[in-house]
């Protein structure tokens, strides 16, 4: 177990490395944007004095590395700065929206993730079936068509012709739990269309590659019924590959959510962020860059140590 | 022994083949690899199955479980296992009969138990799965038959994972697996084949001792002569899906009929010539290790090993997997700079690292490896495998190179009109083994390390290369080491023995004194282990060693 503990360690200290590191090249990033911050912003009314008055109302005026410390600072602290736009705390403004996307992102994973890994089961149990070849097709094009598109068909065909669920996921915080579950299922489902053939065809894929190794032979030899063979030898040695998949494919539902908040008009951080870019609200940006590395970070992490932790040779030692 | 004869004996039948065909697919088309085998075996009875690779004795063995491997296929015959049509049975009959009346021991133990499971874990899920016995039932059984395989700790061992018992360990706890049910019938495909001397035989002997405990029918699948003499009532054997010849042991031992079971029978009768200048160990060694330790990481691998070699002789270097002999062939190509002592070669000090030595100190030393299929690039042709050392430390140019190529693969007895052009999937294991001859000899090096050049190959085949090895010697007056674990080879081939275990040399002299007593402990223990054709040499020891 002390090799476990050491190795999560190690990896939690290679996180926050690298979360030191995509702090420096996204502040870099902005730092290397051409023109004034605050000549974009007032335009045409600019004036030398309201211009320089500006510069030092967001401590512009101080030297590049020393605002990289005080941002840093307050990163640490939670403390995101003010907003461009409209001068509010970015902590709170990102707040509500950063539960509004985990809430969906939720939504989307409890219903991707077992339903992907028992149809990849599935598939490899029954390998060159017609099931197995229709859920191949089936997950392959959905993964095919662009995110809008399988959006736009799903409303076409559930809010406007059958009219179950709605077209607008437009929460609020004070909407109940289980109308924002409803509110939320359209934009949900389309999230788990775009993930699914990728964890599907992986736990599929893995359990295949092994059923070729001798242990697996062994086990028919053995007399063991197919599905044990399969969930009992292949799927605890096909656990790496499986977890790495959903790991890097829970973070895109967090953040690739974009297109589909914005099909939805869902309040979340994709929005947020779109909004910001076009407003130039950079603090906003920068936060929410941020805020989406240590998600991919957290999520890989996470896969890591799962990993280790599923390897006996690791979990019991000689 | 005629079967037909008595009603009697046909109810003892237990496994009876007839006429039996499996094709194979191999590029795209499908060949005949069983080609019509009648196989007869009793109850109780142990049968022997022996041939080179490709023989088609797996696959025969395996298909007695009405299994044949994916890319495989029944083309003609029938197997009938106690009645049973096993080739007609539907899978949910032959998986009712698999494991609880017919079970299977494979070669390789590490990788045939699941890595993620504990052993009594594998062992109790075949009873549960048959619904034979009860968990508590299993595991109590499991215990039991651990202590008759003499694992160690019996009521804690299968309490382990996999990796956490050593192979020969292995090895008896999936014994004591497929008996968990106490099958009629036993298919060992080759046990022992990956498994040291000293630990192959204490596997023997307990795998014989528990069949004959509960009588268990066996197919014992080997090319091991040796082995199969001690484990086997009666042998067949068996030659590119035909079969050859069959007799009860005893009988096929003292009389083999065909000339190819004779040829098997040979095999081991191979002796070098003795070099001629035996008498000149004055001379300067060639290469002289001295007192080297080598370390990988913290943790030191070589204790203290010396030894000299001279040109026109053969130092091999014999012990079982893990004593060091094949890092003691990387320190002295210098791809694991010793931590202390040093390399000589002709009384001049060799840098220890390979980055630091010239050209020409690199060019004298070469090596040839066990896996030919690994060392040989599969994309390259003969000429470019040949010529690369020929241009790189020769620098000869295309035609010179084209030249020699040619010399060499007359040397190595490959016709070079033939050969020159091919690629190493076009050739055959022995040929393989060839070329990567040629290839080191191209350097002209003064002395070659073989590193289990024969142990992947069929004993026909593995003669061959160490007679090519012996002329070559006699002719170019070349220098071996000749790392092995097999003490056959080590007779034929050997002028000196190095005796190695954990790392340490523990004897070393001339192969006749090593070979004659009195030995010292280990080496006792080694060649007393080495498997004899007399059928009766195990019941002996065994009686000697208790």
């Amino acid at each position: 177990m002390l090799s476990i503990l050491r190795l999560t360690l190690q990896r939690l200290g290679l996180g926050v490395l690298v979360l030191f590191v995509v702090s420096l090249i996204i502040f870099l990033g902005v730092e290397l944007l051409p023109g004034d911050l605050c000549q974009a912003i007032q335009g045409q009314s600019a004036t030398e004095s309201t211009v320089a008055a500006c510069r030092k109302d967001l401590g512009l005026d101080q030297s590049a590395p020393t605002r990289y410390v005080h941002w840093l600072q307050g990163i640490v602290k939670g403390d995101f700065g003010k907003s461009l736009a409209n001068g509010r705390q970015i902590s709170e403004l990102i707040s509500v929206r950063l539960q509004n996307t985990f809430f969906l992102a939720i939504v989307a994973a409890v219903i991707a993730v077992p339903l992907s890994l028992t149809l990849g089961i599935l598939a490899a149990l029954y390998r060159n079936s017609w099931f197995d070849r229709t859920i191949n097709v089936f997950t392959l094009s959905s993964i095919s068509f662009p995110e809008f598109f399988v959006a736009y068909i799903l409303i076409l065909v559930f809010s406007v012709k059958l009219g179950w669920f709605p077209s607008l996921s437009d929460v609020s915080p004070d909407t109940p739990f289980f109308e924002r579950l409803y509110k939320v299922f359209l934009p949900a489902l389309t999230l788990t269309l775009v993930v699914m053939a990728h964890m599907m065809r992986m736990t599929r894929a893995a359990i295949i590659n092994l059923m070729a190794s001798p242990y697996i032979e062994m086990a028919k030899f053995k007399g063991l019924s197919r599905g044990r063979i399969i969930l009992h030898h292949a799927l605890p040695n096909a656990w790496a590959p499986i977890v790495n998949v959903v790991a890097l494919n829970l973070a895109y539902l967090i953040v690739g959510v974009v297109i589909v908040e914005v099909v939805f008009v869902y309040p979340g951080l994709g929005q947020l962020i779109v909004d910001s870019v076009q407003k130039r609200d950079i603090p906003v940006v920068q936060a929410c860059s941020i805020i989406f590395a240590a998600t991919y970070v957290v999520l890989n992490l996470t896969a890591d140590i799962l990993s280790i932790a599923t390897n006996p040779r690791l979990l019991h030692p000689r | 022994m005629a079967s037909n004869t008595s009603n009697a004996a046909n109810n003892d039948v237990l496994l009876e083949i007839r006429g039996l065909r499996i094709d194979g697919m191999r590029d795209e088309k499908w060949h005949e690899i069983v080609k019509g085998i009648d196989l007869t075996l009793h109850r109780g009875e142990v049968l022997g199955l022996i041939g080179e690779s490709g023989a088609g004795k797996s696959t025969l063995g395996i298909a007695a479980m009405g299994y044949v491997k994916p890319g495989c296929r029944f083309s003609g015959g029938s197997i009938t296992f106690d009645g049973i049509d096993m080739i007609a049975a539907s899978e949910e009959k032959k998986q009712a009969l698999r494991g609880m009346r017919i079970a299977y021991v494979a070669q390789s133990a590490a990788a045939s138990f699941n890595p993620a499971h504990k052993l009594i874990e594998q062992f109790a899920e075949i009873p549960l799965q048959h619904q034979k016995s009860n968990k508590a039932e299993a595991y109590a059984d499991a215990k039991d038959l651990y202590g008759k395989l003499l694992l160690p700790d019996p009521n804690r061992i299968g309490f382990r994972y996999p990796h956490q018992v050593s192979g020969g360990q292995l090895q008896r706890a999936m014994t004591a697996m497929a008996m968990s049910c106490r099958p009629d019938l036993i298919i060992f495909d080759e046990p022992t084949t990956a498994l040291d001397v000293t630990t192959q035989i204490e596997v023997l002997m307990t795998m014989k001792d528990i069949v004959e405990k509960f009588n268990t029918a066996a197919i014992y699948i080997t090319h091991d002569l040796a082995v199969v003499a001690q484990m086997a009532d009666r042998i067949m054997v068996l030659r590119y899906g035909e079969l050859v010849e069959e007799a009860p042991t005893r009988i096929m031992l003292a009389n083999p009929k065909q000339d190819y079971t004779k040829s098997l029978w040979a095999v081991r009768s191979f002796r070098k010539t003795p070099a001629l200048n035996l008498g000149q160990n004055d001379n300067q060694p060639i290469i002289s290790v001295q007192n080297v330790t080598a370390a990988y990481g913290s943790l030191d691998i070589l204790h203290e090993i010396s030894f000299n070699l001279y040109r026109g002789q053969t130092v091999s270097v014999v012990g079982e997997s893990g004593s060091g002999k094949s890092t003691t062939a990387r320190v002295i190509t210098g791809l694991l700079p010793a931590r202390l002592g040093e390399v000589l070669f002709q009384g001049q000090a060799l840098p220890k690292d390979y980055r630091q030595r010239s050209k020409d100190q690199l060019r004298q030393v070469q090596m040839i490896y066990q896996m030919a299929d690994t060392a040989i690039n599969p994309r390259q042709r003969i000429r470019d495998i040949i010529g690369r050392p020929l241009s790189f430390y020769l620098g000869m140019n295309a035609k010179q190179c084209e030249e020699r190529t040619r010399e060499l693969l007359d040397m190595i007895e490959l016709k070079p009109d033939q050969f020159i052009d091919r690629f190493p999937s076009e050739l055959s294991g022995g040929q393989k083994q060839r070329i990567c001859i040629a290839r080191a000899l191209a350097a002209e090096p003064t002395c070659i390390i073989c590193d289990e050049v024969t142990s992947a190959l069929d004993q026909l085949v593995a003669e061959g290369i160490l007679r090519l090895l012996d002329r070559l010697q006699r002719e170019l007056n070349l220098a071996y080491m000749f790392i092995t674990h097999d003490l056959a080879t080590v007779k034929a081939i050997s002028d000196d023995v190095v005796v190695m275990l954990k790392g340490r040399i523990v004897e070393q002299g001339s192969k006749d004194d090593i070979f004659s007593p009195p030995y010292p402990e280990y080496t006792e223990k080694l060649l007393s282990s080495v498997p004899q054709m007399d059928p009766d040499w195990m019941r002996n020891l065994l009686a000697k060693r208790s």
